[in-house]
C-alpha cells in the first residue's frame, strides 16, 4: 500500500504525501478504520486554486503511535459529487458534513448530510441557522422541546431540540454554529506568531494548555525546533493542573444538578486553589499566557515548586473526603447509575474520543498512545471506565484528579530548577521560520480528550491553512445517543457530565 | 453526618469577608502602568508586537479594551516601560477610561457622574443579571459564574443571575458576538424589561478582543445600544465583576 507515515508533532513534504484517485483512497480509509486500532484524526479540504480542492487525511494507529497520510485531488469543474465513505464507517461523518458545507461537495450516500456550524465562508449561503433541516416524527402523542440557544445558566450558546414521547427523549438533534468566530481563517489573517498563539489559546478559554500545546507542537515542529525535556514538563505540568481544575469544577455541576448542595459548594471551592495557583505562576487563573513556543516565559522557582506540593497536599486531603462522602451516598448513586448510558459499540461507531470514549472502557488517550512532551519521559496511563452512564462519567473525572496529581508529582521531582528554560532566562521567541511545503500535525489530550491541530505551508514558509479540531467535534453525537430513551429531566445531568465545547466546535 | 460536619469543618470559611480588601499575587496580570522613561531612539518594539494593537504611539498609550494582557510589551521592552499591576479593580463606565498613557498611574474608576439614575434608585439593593454568551471561549463564563461561588458570593448583596431576560435587570455579554448569535442576542435585550443596564465583560466582548476584525463577527449591536459597564479582563478576574457591581449600583463608593 502506497502511504506515508510520521508520528505526532513531526511535519512531513506535502508531495510526500500520496494523492490518490478518490475510489482508491476511499478504498484505504474503509480498509484502516476497520481496525479498531485505528482512528482517523484529521480529514478536510483545502483550495489548491480556484478549480481544484485537495483533500489530506491522517490517520492514527493508536497501538504503535504511527499516523498514515493519505490524500486525494478533486476537480470541481468536473464534479462537485463524490461517494461518502460512512458506509463504511461512520466516524467520518463529521469530517464529511464540515468538508460538504465548506466547499459544497455532495456525499452521495452519507447518512446524515446537514450543516455543521455555518461558517462565515461556507459555500452554501441559503443554509441558515433558521433553516436547518430538524428530524421529525409525525404523530399525535408526541411533542418537540427547543431549548436555546441561550440557556438558562451562565454557559455559551446552542441549540437542542428534543422529540419526547411523554417525559421521554426519543430524540435529541444538537444544532450549533452560534459561537462561530472563524479562527482557523484568522490563523491566515493574523500573522505573527504572537497573535497565533493568542488565537489558540482562545479557541476553548477552558482549555487554554491543551490548545496552546497542540499549536506549540505544529508550529515547532514546523520550524525544525526540538522543545527538551525541561520545557516539556512545564507544558505538561500545565495541562495537567488544567484537567484537575476543570474536572473538579465540573464534579461540583454533577452535585447541583443532582441537587447535591454539599458537593456543589466543596467542589466548587477547591477549584479556587488549583486556578489561583496559575495566577500565582503566570498572573492568569487560566494560565493564559504561560505557553509560547520556542521558550518558556514564565520562572518557575522553588518557592512555586513549594507552594504547588502544599496547595496539593491540601487540596487532595479535602478532595478525597469529600469525592468519598459524594460517591457513597445512595441518593447520588441512584441518580447517576444508569442514567445516560451509551455502549461501547456506539463510541466506537461514531469514533468518540477522550472522557467520552474511555466510560465505555475504549483506551483511547494521546498520552498514552502517541506520547507528546512530557509524556514521553513520563509515562501516562489512561484511566478508564466500562459503564458509559452518568457514574462512568463522574467516576472517570475522580480517577483522573488522583492520577494527574499523581502525575504533577512525579513531574516535579524531574524538574530541574537550576535549568535555564525553568528559568525563563533564555531569549523570548517572537518569530519562527517555517518550512516550506510542509504539511504538520500535533495531538495532544486536553482534559476533554483529543486536540488536534495541523498546518500546510507553502513554497515560502507561509501558513496558507489551519485546521482545529476540538474532541467536542466527534462527541456532541455522543451526548445525543445518551439522553435517547431517558427522561428529558436527566438531560442537564447528562450535558455536564460531558461538559462539552460550543465554541470547540463552532471555531 | 458525622462525615459531613467533618468535611464542613475542613472547609471552614470560605468566602471573602470584605471584597474590597481582597488581594490578587503581585504577578496576576491587571491594569497596566507606562512609566514615563524615555523610549530608546525609534524603537517601536511594544507597538509591533501587541497582538491586539491596544498600544499607540504620540502619546504612548495602552487600552484595555483592546488588551488581552499577554505580557509582551511589559517582557520586551527595552527601556522597561510597561507593567502590568495587580490592581484588578478597573472595571468602568466611561470607555475612555480604559485607556492608560503613559507617566500616569492614575487608577480607572468608574465615573459616578455619568452612571444613569435610575440605575442606582431602582437597582440599589436588588440587581438580577441576564449573561448572553456571544461568543465567549468560556473563560469568562466560568469567571462570571465564579462571580456567584462561595469565595466571591455575590449573591450576598442581592445580585444574581437569573435564568430569563424577562427577570433580568441587565444583559452581561461576553465574547467577540458572532454574526450567528447577533440576533438571539438582540431579543434577549428586547426581551429585558426597562430600565435595563448593558455590561460588557471581558476583552472579546468590549472590542472583539483577538478576534476584531474577523468577517464571522457583527457587532452592530453596541452601535445601537449604549453600555453601561466595561470590565476588561482576558478572563475578566471575579473581583473585577463585582467590585465594579457594586461600585455601579451605588453599594461601593470610593474617594480616590
Amino acid at each position: 500500500m502506497n502511504t506515508a507515515i510520521i508520528k505526532n508533532n513531526t511535519c512531513i513534504p506535502v508531495a510526500n504525501i500520496p494523492v490518490m484517485e478518490y475510489e482508491v483512497f476511499a478504498e484505504v480509509v474503509t480498509h484502516l478504520l476497520a481496525d479498531k486500532n485505528n482512528h482517523c484524526v484529521a480529514y478536510y479540504g483545502y483550495r489548491l486554486d480556484a478549480e481544484n480542492l485537495k483533500f489530506i487525511c491522517a490517520i492514527a494507529k493508536d497501538n504503535r503511535g504511527d499516523i498514515v497520510m493519505l490524500s486525494y485531488e478533486l476537480d470541481t469543474t468536473q464534479t462537485t459529487r463524490i461517494d461518502s465513505i460512512c458506509p463504511g464507517s461512520l466516524t467520518l461523518q463529521m469530517y464529511e458534513r464540515e468538508i460538504a458545507e465548506n466547499f459544497g461537495i455532495e456525499f452521495f450516500g452519507h447518512p446524515w448530510a446537514k450543516p455543521v456550524r455555518y461558517a462565515w465562508n461556507r459555500a452554501d449561503k441559503d443554509k441558515v441557522l433558521q433553516n436547518y433541516p430538524f428530524y421529525r416524527i409525525d404523530g399525535n402523542q408526541l411533542h418537540e422541546v427547543g431549548v436555546g440557544p441561550i440557556h438558562a445558566g451562565v454557559i455559551e450558546p446552542g441549540h437542542f431540540r428534543f422529540l419526547c414521547h411523554g417525559e421521554e427523549v426519543l430524540h435529541l438533534e444538537i444544532q450549533l454554529g452560534y459561537q462561530h468566530r472563524g479562527v482557523e481563517n484568522l490563523y491566515l489573517t493574523k500573522k505573527s506568531l504572537l497573535q497565533r498563539t493568542v488565537l489558540s489559546e482562545s479557541i476553548a478559554g477552558d482549555t487554554v494548555s491543551g490548545h496552546a500545546l497542540a499549536f506549540c507542537g505544529v508550529t515547532e515542529s514546523l520550524a525544525g525546533f526540538e522543545p527538551d525535556e525541561q520545557l516539556s514538563l512545564l507544558r505538561g505540568l500545565s495541562l495537567e493542573l488544567e484537567r484537575i481544575a476543570v474536572h473538579v469544577g465540573d464534579l461540583s455541576a454533577f452535585c447541583t444538578d443532582v441537587a447535591y448542595q454539599l458537593g456543589a459548594a466543596v467542589f466548587g471551592a477547591l477549584r479556587t486553589p488549583m486556578i489561583n495557583y496559575g495566577q500565582l505562576w503566570c498572573g492568569n487563573r487560566f494560565n493564559k499566557g504561560l505557553i509560547r513556543p520556542g521558550y518558556n516565559p514564565w520562572a518557575y522557582t522553588i518557592e512555586l515548586r513549594d507552594k504547588l506540593n502544599s496547595v496539593l497536599d491540601d487540596f487532595e486531603m479535602k478532595y478525597r473526603e469529600m469525592a468519598d462522602e459524594m460517591f457513597s451516598l445512595d441518593t447520588v448513586q441512584s441518580r447517576y447509575e444508569k442514567t445516560g448510558d451509551v455502549t461501547r459499540e456506539q463510541m466506537e461507531m461514531i469514533g468518540a474520543v477522550g472522557m467520552a470514549a474511555r466510560i465505555t472502557g475504549i483506551p483511547r488517550d494521546i498520552r498514552a498512545s502517541h506520547p507528546f512532551g512530557s509524556y514521553k519521559t513520563l509515562k501516562y496511563i489512561p484511566e478508564l471506565q466500562q459503564g458509559g452512564d452518568v457514574w462512568a462519567r463522574g467516576m472517570l473525572r475522580h480517577d483522573e484528579i488522583l492520577s494527574s496529581i499523581k502525575y504533577v508529582r512525579d513531574l516535579l521531582d524531574k524538574l530541574d530548577l537550576s535549568s535555564e528554560v525553568v528559568r525563563a532566562v533564555q531569549p523570548r521567541v517572537h518569530k519562527l521560520e517555517f518550512k516550506p511545503n510542509m504539511f504538520s500535525i500535533s495531538l495532544t489530550e486536553g482534559w476533554r480528550g483529543e486536540i488536534c491541530h495541523s498546518a500546510i505551508t507553502d513554497e515560502n514558509g507561509e501558513i496558507i491553512h489551519y485546521k482545529v479540531k476540538d474532541p467536542s467535534f466527534h462527541n456532541w453525537l455522543a451526548l445525543a445517543l445518551a439522553v435517547r430513551n431517558q427522561e428529558i429531566s436527566d438531560f442537564p445531568i447528562c450535558n455536564k457530565s460531558y461538559d462539552l465545547s460550543y465554541c470547540g466546535f463552532d471555531l | 453526618m458525622f462525615e459531613t460536619f467533618k468535611i464542613l469543618d475542613h472547609q471552614g470559611k470560605q468566602f471573602i469577608p470584605v471584597l474590597d480588601n481582597a488581594k490578587t499575587p503581585s504577578v496576576f496580570r491587571g491594569r497596566a502602568e507606562i512609566s514615563d522613561a524615555p523610549c530608546p531612539e525609534g524603537c517601536t518594539a511594544c507597538v509591533d508586537l501587541c497582538p491586539t494593537d491596544a498600544i499607540q504611539l504620540n502619546p504612548l498609550r495602552l487600552d484595555h479594551g483592546f488588551c488581552v494582557n499577554c505580557n509582551e510589551c511589559a517582557a520586551s521592552c527595552p527601556a522597561d516601560k510597561f507593567k502590568f499591576t495587580n490592581d484588578h479593580k478597573f472595571a468602568t463606565n466611561v470607555r475612555e477610561r480604559l485607556i492608560v498613557y503613559e507617566g500616569k498611574s492614575t487608577p480607572i474608576r468608574i465615573d459616578q457622574s455619568q452612571i444613569r439614575k435610575e440605575i442606582q434608585s431602582v437597582f440599589g439593593r436588588s440587581f438580577k443579571l441576564r449573561q448572553v454568551s456571544a461568543a465567549g471561549d468560556n473563560s469568562t463564563e466560568m469567571e462570571l459564574n465564579a462571580g456567584d461561588n462561595v469565595n466571591f458570593d455575590m449573591s450576598r448583596y442581592g445580585i444574581e443571575w437569573v435564568a430569563s431576560p424577562r427577570h433580568a435587570d441587565a444583559i452581561v455579554i461576553s465574547g467577540p458576538i458572532s454574526q450567528n448569535m447577533a440576533e438571539a442576542l438582540e431579543i434577549a435585550y428586547q426581551a429585558t424589561p426597562d430600565p435595563k443596564v448593558v455590561i460588557l465583560a471581558g476583552v472579546d466582548a468590549i472590542s472583539g478582543g483577538i478576534f476584531a476584525g474577523s468577517p464571522a463577527l457583527d457587532r452592530s449591536f453596541l452601535d445601537r445600544h449604549k453600555v453601561d459597564l466595561y470590565i476588561p479582563g482576558n478572563p475578566i478576574h471575579p473581583l473585577t465583576l463585582v467590585l465594579g457591581l457594586l461600585e455601579l449600583t451605588g453599594r461601593l463608593k470610593r474617594n480616590d
